[in-house]
């Protein structure tokens, strides 16, 4: 699984880091960051994260 | 034997139906119905960056000032998942009638669809002021906005109403956060010619973005909401009074206590007719509307464009006579199957703004909710449910308990709403200074002395956690 994230359109809502805490964070700064590789295990995660973004910035592969 | 799930509504909850049908088991044909020729696409934007995407550049819109409808389209289109690369989207007919007896859908197009079971998920459209003296329809400067379509009408006229008034080159205005001069009648810009002026009828969270996002443009832009103060409902009126301060601050002007009763001009609208009352439409015009003329009692607000942005209408008109509860959305129980007493149909569940259901988060009394979050939430258990009712499997004992939330991003102010804060009798602002909201100020509803509701304006995406940890306990 492989995660993009458009920064053209993130303006660092976080919710993403509340769906899904094991790929998405926040750091001191309050930007986003995050693992484009994480394990398929969390693929639901990944998912509700995706939903969750109001600007819709990520998107997943397989 | 395989079944067909039809999806009625083409919108945010739409496509997560058919991904939820997907995800719960669901391998039968899936179609998704839409009324707009779009694919499902996210609207929270056209109040927001979408309305102001490059309309002070100078780019774009030449050929007639309008956008081409699938450029627009494009920065919003939801991407479409590989799980539902099968779905047929039926879009540009809306469904007009279904008999669920037979479980056949009739179209606008005249075309009929046969399913085994059905999503509703047909949303919302905007309530509109009807029987208003003066100038209506297509080209009258009244704009509301719903759809991508809607977008491309207000900014065509954005755009001209700017090209008029604002100075290219240079264009101090162009920046949009430069200080404005204060707002009045007179209000010019730099170059000496009259700034747009804007009037947003309702002060409810699309008003006021529509409001912040105008002004950014170098608008004059006033709101007008016989209420009082905005968003009222949902922040109370301690904080909707301290966000109407702070737009003021940076430059908006607030018509509180008015209702609109009439609009000025021939074919377009020239200014907006107020006067006291609280309901729009309703307040006794002298000589009426049948007297020819306009002439009515109360000021008039000069206006080059007028946005009316006074709440929504579930569309559910398509489902009469089938024994449901339509009242106020689609009455379903708390898993979100449609309640159809004693009747022969093919199960129906309901989808995001349309589906009215008791959240036991709160209590057991059935609302809509017209959260952003809620057609993805909604959607999950409305396909499951919808896939153990055709396939024989039981259903998901466990409540259906989700967590409402939204935000607005309104000029400086980023608002997060956490939970049902309507329904609170008691407000308490626990963090942050009423009179410095960009600081960071946290709002706590309590209905009962039991919590129901955040509101965090401008706080850390870190501190959003806790609020959601704190109402889902």
């Amino acid at each position: 699984m492989r995660i993009e994230v458009d920064f053209n359109v993130c303006v660092d809502h976080g919710q993403c880091a509340i769906a899904a805490p094991d790929i998405f964070r926040m750091d001191d700064e309050g930007h986003l960051v995050f693992n484009p590789n994480p394990d398929a295990s969390l693929r639901a995660d990944a998912e509700s994260a995706a939903d969750a973004c109001p600007e819709q910035a990520i998107t997943i592969f397989d | 034997m395989t079944k067909h799930v039809a999806v009625a509504g083409a919108g945010l909850g739409g496509l997560r139906a058919a991904e939820q049908l997907r995800a719960a088991g669901h391998d039968g044909p899936i179609t998704v119905i839409g009324a707009e020729p779009h694919l499902p696409y996210n609207r929270p934007p056209l109040s927001k960056e979408l309305l102001a995407h490059e309309l002070l550049d100078g780019s774009g819109g030449e050929d007639g000032g309008t956008d081409p409808l699938a450029a627009l389209h494009q920065r919003v289109a939801f991407r479409r998942r590989s799980s539902i690369a099968d779905v047929t989207f039926r879009l540009g007919a809306a469904v007009t009638a279904a008999d669920l007896p037979s479980g056949t859908l009739t179209l606008a197009d005249g075309d009929t669809v046969r399913c085994d079971g059905l999503i509703a998920a047909t949303g919302l459209r905007p309530r509109r002021l009807l029987n208003l003296p003066g100038p209506a329809g297509p080209g009258s400067g009244r704009h509301v906005l719903r759809t991508i379509d809607d977008l491309a009408g207000l900014r065509a006229e954005l755009r001209a109403a700017l090209r008029d008034a604002v100075p290219l080159e240079p264009s101090p205005a162009a920046a949009g956060r430069s200080p404005r001069p204060a707002a009045g009648p007179a209000a010019t810009t730099i170059a000496g010619r009259p700034l747009p002026r804007v009037v947003v009828v309702g002060g409810g969270f699309v008003g006021c973005e529509v409001a912040c996002t105008a002004l950014s443009l170098g608008c004059e832009v006033t709101v007008v909401e016989p209420l009082g103060p905005p968003m009222l409902r949902v922040l109370g009126a301690e904080l909707a009074a301290a966000v109407q301060a702070s737009h003021e601050r940076a430059g908006i002007s607030f018509v509180i206590g008015q209702a609109v009763i009439a609009y000025t001009g021939q074919d377009r609208v020239t200014g907006v007719v107020i006067a006291d009352g609280t309901d729009p439409g309703s307040a006794r015009i002298p000589g009426g509307p049948a007297s020819g003329g306009h002439a009515v009692a109360g000021a008039v607000l000069p206006a080059d464009l007028v946005i009316e942005a006074i709440g929504s209408i579930p569309n559910t008109e398509w489902l009469a006579g089938n024994g449901l509860d339509l009242t106020d959305g689609v009455l379903c129980d708390n898993k979100l199957a449609a309640v159809t007493g004693a009747y022969a149909a093919v199960p129906v569940t309901a989808v995001g703004d349309v589906a009215r259901f008791p959240n036991p988060l709160f209590d057991d009394v059935p609302r809509r909710v017209e959260h952003w979050s809620m057609p993805t939430d909604t959607a999950r258990r409305a396909a499951a449910t919808l896939h153990a009712q055709l396939s024989g499997a039981p259903l998901d004992p466990a409540p259906f308990r989700p967590l409402p939330s939204f935000w607005s991003d309104q000029g400086e102010l980023r608002m997060w709403s956490f939970g049902s804060p309507g329904l609170a009798d008691d407000v308490e602002i626990t963090e942050g200074d009423l009179r410095e909201l960009t600081g960071g100020l946290l709002a706590t509803y309590r209905r009962g002395g039991q919590l129901v509701g955040s509101v965090a304006l401008n706080l850390p995406p870190l501190r959003h956690r806790q609020l959601r940890e704190a109402l889902l306990k």
